[in-house]
């Protein structure tokens, strides 16, 4: 692996610096450093952040690999500026093994592109009766940390207790889905003044509000971490303010498309809109993005969702949950967040790599851009502005709400371990 | 006009009144020894039910009948949909056989929306009822019966229900005769107000443009129309309602109820009748109650909307689709 120095580039978004890589390693951070013997970038201009790290992606593999495999899946996160995510247990057959997750871990190594971290299932099945073995894929190669049913809600509340308490033995945290699944029987979309015009059956805020207010007091009680997947509405933020202000250990994510995107989207029925949680209000979608401003919520997750063309192209009803998000994650916090002036750029590498890599106890990624440090690093043109265009995409499906519309940023190199992945927006 | 007819909310004043006049000039046709307008010949439209409803395709294939259309029947049941063909499959094999119009009834609220402006098809699209959503040509047969029965049969002519007082009374959750009504209504200036115990309202309700009320008895007495809708016996078991007892008690139409109504004023029902539940057998046999006289103006209102969205006094064209190669 050879020597490459990024020329002049935004650290985080502060003063131009040069940045040494050689190896996996960044050597050097300075101005002026000789390009002698290395390949130079010339980076004037753009931003230059720790490689981003992604706390809730769908990989798909095994099982449904005709919407992602572990290879477009990651390719897809090179494109958009990742080097490590993790991916849900949701796949078939389900990551409640030592060997599922074993097998997905593997296929990440292999891919070359962004490392893999399993998550592993909290219970068997994703059915919410029995306990996963936990400490098995926590021992296994994969070291699995993350453990999550996402997609189901652990409902039970002495299940939770239970997972709850029991990662504590290792460092584990579960990551709860925060779904009351009777409140949400035939949910279509967000329950509000358009889901009675639409006649689409109601997902009440209450009941992903009930399960995060349960959730904190059961993690208070037992003295554990608790990390809950994709906040959506203005009283989840409530919520997590109130449990942080009493000591509680909760973190707490958002995705892009619940910073950009309203229900009224959904007066099209284009399944495109269609995802778990729904697309909520206006008032939600500012309520979220002052509460990452501010920290309550800790980092951004796509909850990269990839579905087969024929999953969208149906009616509302028959149509599958989610959106991919994973090329268009940085482009949507940097319309919502940066260009808003919500956040900086160092705000940007906090809660789309520092603090994702610790929650999930990621080892050398998320970590700041200095010599010695991993050289995973992800360089930005924030000046570009472009359409969305699906058909470019790295991953497997096409199943994006921003098809056509005009986003800012656009990443140019992702380097893992020093390898450049994405050069000039083009994976090697 | 426009090319399809999904919602109620889309249509204006105007194109509700010219409708309801056209539909008044049709149902003259029912009254001829020969039953029959040559308006439709050489078209073809078809029927896709994907819901079992007998009554409202039974009125729209007479309406198409009428109008000499060619007409074609297709119910989900038993064929390629129950195998798992898409809707837009579906859709497409139709029109593939040279459609000009296809009437659509869905499950899922939204599917004739999805049909209309997906680039599936080329066919006019009707909506003849999806989900909880909307059911059109419901609406305008109901506000075609009131404006008979308020206005007049030929005093109503250009005319809208402008001060009407209409009471809609049941599950309104559910119900997408009530969306499409308080939509056409207020469109054609009457006062809707909605009744029903709180479980069986959206949330959301307070932005429709109506009143809403948890008491019948109240509401009766100023009203010119009281619309009851049906009441399914099972949404019991989802604890909308503790008993079928308690909800025709609070919000069944019996004749006590009925005579403390205007004189004037007349009882409707979309069918089909749960008699016993929401209303009486005594109000729903009494003349005042206007459901059969809603099933013939259904027939006549569903000519117009072919008639008026078919360009009816056109020379039938062939559509592009159809004849390109593919």
């Amino acid at each position: 692996m050879s020597k490459i120095l990024i020329r002049g580039a935004k650290v985080l978004g502060g003063e131009p610096r040069d940045v040494l890589i050689d190896g996996g390693t960044i050597t050097q951070v300075g101005t002026g450093l000789s390009g002698e013997g290395a390949e130079v970038v010339e980076a004037a201009g753009r931003v230059l952040l720790p490689g981003l790290v992604d706390l809730h992606t769908h990989l798909r593999e095994p099982g449904r690999e005709d919407s992602e495999t572990v290879l477009t899946g990651t390719r897809a996160a090179a494109s958009g500026g990742y080097t490590n995510v993790f991916a849900m247990a949701n796949t078939f057959p389900v990551a409640d093994t030592a060997g599922v997750v074993e097998q997905v871990w593997r296929l990440g190594q292999e891919s070359g592109y962004c490392d893999v971290q399993p998550i592993g299932a909290v219970t068997v099945g994703l059915e919410g009766r029995k306990l996963a073995e936990l400490g098995a894929m926590h021992e296994s190669a994969a070291g699995v940390t993350v453990f999550s049913d996402d997609g189901k809600c652990v409902h039970d509340a002495v299940i939770m207790r239970r997972a709850l308490e029991y990662v504590k033995a290792f460092g584990g945290v579960v990551a709860q889905h925060a779904q009351e699944p009777r409140l949400t029987e035939g949910a279509e979309m967000n329950e509000g003044v358009v889901s009675a015009q639409l006649g689409l059956g109601g997902w009440p805020a209450v009941a992903e509000e009930s399960v995060i207010a349960r959730d904190v007091l059961l993690a208070e009680h037992v003295g554990s971490r608790v990390h809950i997947c994709h906040l959506s509405t203005a009283g989840s933020v409530e919520i997590v303010r109130w449990a942080k202000s009493r000591g509680i250990d909760v973190t707490a994510e958002v995705t892009p498309h619940h910073l950009l995107l309203t229900d009224e989207l959904v007066r099209t029925y284009n399944p495109v809109y269609k995802v778990n949680p729904p697309l909520r209000t206006e008032r939600d979608v500012m309520a979220l993005r002052e509460a990452l401003a501010d920290g309550t919520i800790d980092i951004v997750a796509t909850d990269h969702a990839p579905h087969p063309h024929e999953d969208k192209d149906c009616e509302w009803a028959a149509a599958a949950m989610g959106m991919v998000g994973l090329e268009t994650a940085l482009s949507v916090v940097q319309e919502t967040m940066v260009d808003t002036g919500l956040l900086d750029w160092a705000g940007v590498a906090d809660r789309m790599s520092f603090e994702p890599a610790r929650i999930g106890r990621a080892t050398g990624h998320g970590r700041p851009v200095s010599a010695g440090e991993p050289a995973n690093l992800t360089l930005v043109d924030t000046a570009y502005r472009g359409l969305v265009d699906p058909a470019g995409f790295a991953s497997r499906s096409r199943n994006t709400p921003y098809e056509g519309r005009e986003l800012p940023g656009r990443v140019t190199h992702t380097w893992l371990r020093g390898k450049a992945t994405l050069v000039d927006g083009k994976l090697t | 006009m426009q090319r399809h007819l999904i919602s109620a909310a889309d249509l204006t004043r105007d194109d509700a009144v010219l409708i309801l006049d056209t539909a008044e000039e049709m149902a003259r046709v029912a009254d001829r020894p020969i039953k029959k307008l040559p308006t439709l010949r050489g078209r073809t439209v078809v029927n896709l039910f994907f819901e079992d409803s007998t009554r409202t395709r039974i009125s729209f294939e007479a309406a198409e009948k009428r109008l000499s259309a060619d007409v074609i029947n297709f119910t989900a049941k038993g064929s390629s949909v129950s195998k798992g063909e898409s809707l837009k499959d579906t859709a497409q094999t139709l029109e593939a056989m040279g459609v000009d119009a296809v009437v659509i009834r869905h499950g899922a609220s939204g599917a004739p929306y999805r049909l209309a402006t997906s680039g599936w098809i080329d066919a006019h699209v009707i909506n003849a009822g999806d989900g909880t959503h909307q059911h059109p040509t419901q609406a305008l047969l109901d506000a075609f019966t009131m404006r008979r029965r308020l206005v007049g049969r030929d005093a109503g002519l250009g005319q809208d229900l402008s001060g009407r007082r209409i009471t809609i009374v049941g599950d309104v959750l559910h119900s997408r005769v009530a969306r499409s009504n308080v939509d056409l209504l207020h469109t054609l200036g009457a006062e809707v107000t909605l009744v029903a115990p709180p479980t069986l309202l959206p949330v959301g309700v307070g932005s429709w443009p109506c009143e809403v009320s948890y008491d019948l008895d109240s509401t009766l007495t100023k009203s010119d129309a009281v619309m009851m809708l049906r009441v399914q016996r099972e949404r019991m078991n989802a604890a909308f309602f503790p008993t079928e007892r308690e909800y025709s008690r609070r919000y069944g139409l019996d004749g006590e109820r009925m005579a403390r109504m205007p004189g004037h004023a007349i009882v409707m029902h979309p069918g089909p009748m749960v008699r016993g539940m929401e209303i009486t057998a005594d109000v729903a046999d009494s003349d005042r109650c206007t459901v059969i006289e809603q099933v013939t103006n259904g027939v006549s209102i569903r000519m117009a909307v072919l008639y008026l969205l078919l360009g009816g006094n056109e020379p039938a064209v062939t559509h592009a689709r159809t004849t390109e190669e593919k």
